[in-house]
């Protein structure tokens, strides 16, 4: 029954040959924030790029999920093979959580061309997982060729799917009041396209005009020069809008074959950059022996937190420079 | 800092009697567990698809309908299509004595009836994924 504990270096292969159990097991360990995946994850990186990442964000209860499951069905009519992550939320108390993103998305499961992976934020903030990168990354790898990352239910400056994804999809809802006023200077920034879903809904149309009214104002689109985000209207119960939607992307797509795109790939290549000198700071710090030591001497006041605190960085940054 | 154990909690069949399984979801989410799951009326291709997917160190198959003897060798055969016959599987729910000890023959590693208080639930699981160590 037990099996032993495969390398994540030879996981490579079979993952690149779009085995399911390597894939996910690779995911696994990224997740984990194994020391022992990152040479892999270096390796994959190198051959990865090919996927086209779409990131769909919105407020709780806006329909992102059920747009993600009609979306994919499109997807997979127009020959693609998909893969989508769905992020859910850790609960502050415990670090559980419960992933239910798949129970709407469960016509697709059977389809070979679809893989559908939940994850949770663990503590992390900005409706991501810190391991979200390295997981499209992985998927690349295995020859999905749209990403969709699905995040949790944001607020108003969650904005770091922008910077993790080719093209944003920032999903609003009708009925949800003032939402619009309340985040125009947040998320909407940061669409290169926009849906209002459920519009089979009455009040969809004024949702619909609000937002065409706010772009017009130019408050969108900090991200998104040469670029006019559109506005499409969805409605997942009369399955409208889509082709709509995936005509969107691959507008989007061609836009960015141009300086653009080049800028954005910049863009996420810096954020993952930083994201991975955090983490990697992040665990240095918590490993760090000096802490105790140095503690003692802030607490007997022989030396302030400031001065302490750079002196540790200094000396992580000068000796410590493994992986 | 270990990873959360991953949990797949799925209903199989024509049960529609989910509130256990919920009550049990929200048990392992308590106990700091990230729990999938897949909601009801599930086939058994659909759960092992789904737990090969998400890489779950165990599987539950919650039952109030008495296909266990059905259900549980065909996502056996199916995990081992898919190459993680590694995977822990453990059934929860009402079924007969004789019955529990055919499914531990066949591979399930706990069958959790319906009186287990809470706190057994989170032990099996967190011993049960402790003894299988690093994958």
């Amino acid at each position: 029954m037990a099996r032993p504990y495969i390398p994540s270096l030879d996981l490579i292969e079979p993952a690149a040959r779009g085995e399911i159990w390597a894939v996910a097991r690779l995911i696994s360990r990224a997740e984990a924030g194994q020391p022992e995946v990152r040479e892999a994850i270096g390796e994959i990186y190198k051959r990865a790029g090919a996927a086209h990442v779409i990131g769909i964000t919105g407020v709780p209860g806006s329909g992102k999920s059920t747009l993600v499951s009609k979306l994919v069905r499109k997807l997979l009519d127009a020959g693609e093979r998909v893969a989508v992550v769905a992020i859910d939320p850790s609960s502050p108390y415990s670090g559980g959580s419960i992933l239910g993103d798949r129970i709407r998305m469960s016509d697709l499961v059977l389809d070979p061309n679809v893989f559908i992976r939940s994850m949770a934020t663990r503590g992390a903030v900005g409706g991501m997982a810190h391991a979200a990168l390295d997981v499209v990354d992985i998927l690349d790898l295995a020859g999905f060729d749209k990403i969709i990352i699905e995040t949790v239910g944001v607020g108003q400056d969650e904005v770091e799917i922008a910077k993790s994804s080719h093209t944003t999809v920032v999903v609003s809802a009708p009925g949800l009041g003032d939402e619009i006023q309340a985040i125009k200077a947040g998320i909407l920034e940061i669409a290169d396209l926009h849906v209002v879903s459920k519009c089979d809904r009455s009040d969809a149309n004024r949702t619909l005009t609000d937002l065409k009214m706010m772009l017009k104002d130019g408050l969108g689109g900090a991200l998104t020069r040469g670029w006019v985000p559109p506005v499409i209207g969805t409605s997942s119960y009369d399955d409208e809008g889509f082709d709509e939607l995936v005509d969107g992307f691959a507008r989007h797509l061609a836009h960015l074959e141009g300086p653009a795109g080049q800028a954005r790939r910049e863009q996420i290549s810096v954020f993952r950059l930083k994201k991975a000198a955090e983490a990697l700071m992040l665990e240095m710090l918590r490993s760090d022996p000096s802490f105790e030591p140095e503690g003692k001497r802030v607490a007997a006041r022989q030396t302030d937190p400031y001065t302490a605190a750079s002196g540790i960085v200094k000396h992580f940054s000068t000796e410590k420079t493994h992986v | 800092m270990s990873a959360p154990i991953r949990v797949l909690l799925a209903k199989v069949g024509l049960d529609g009697h989910d509130r256990g399984v919920k009550v049990v979801a929200r048990t392992l989410r308590d106990a700091g567990m990230d729990v999938v799951y897949t909601g009801l009326h599930r086939t058994p291709e659909e759960v092992v698809t789904a737990a090969v997917q998400e890489d779950v160190d165990v599987l539950g198959v919650s039952l109030l309908s008495g296909v266990q003897m059905t259900v549980f060798p065909k996502i056996f055969a199916l995990l081992e299509q898919h190459k993680v016959g590694d995977m822990i599987v453990i059934a929860g729910g009402v079924m007969p004595d004789e019955d529990v000890e055919e499914l531990k023959k066949m591979g399930v590693a706990e069958v959790l009836l319906q009186d287990t208080p809470p706190q057994q639930i989170i032990n099996t699981l967190t011993s049960l994924v402790e003894a299988r160590g690093a994958r």
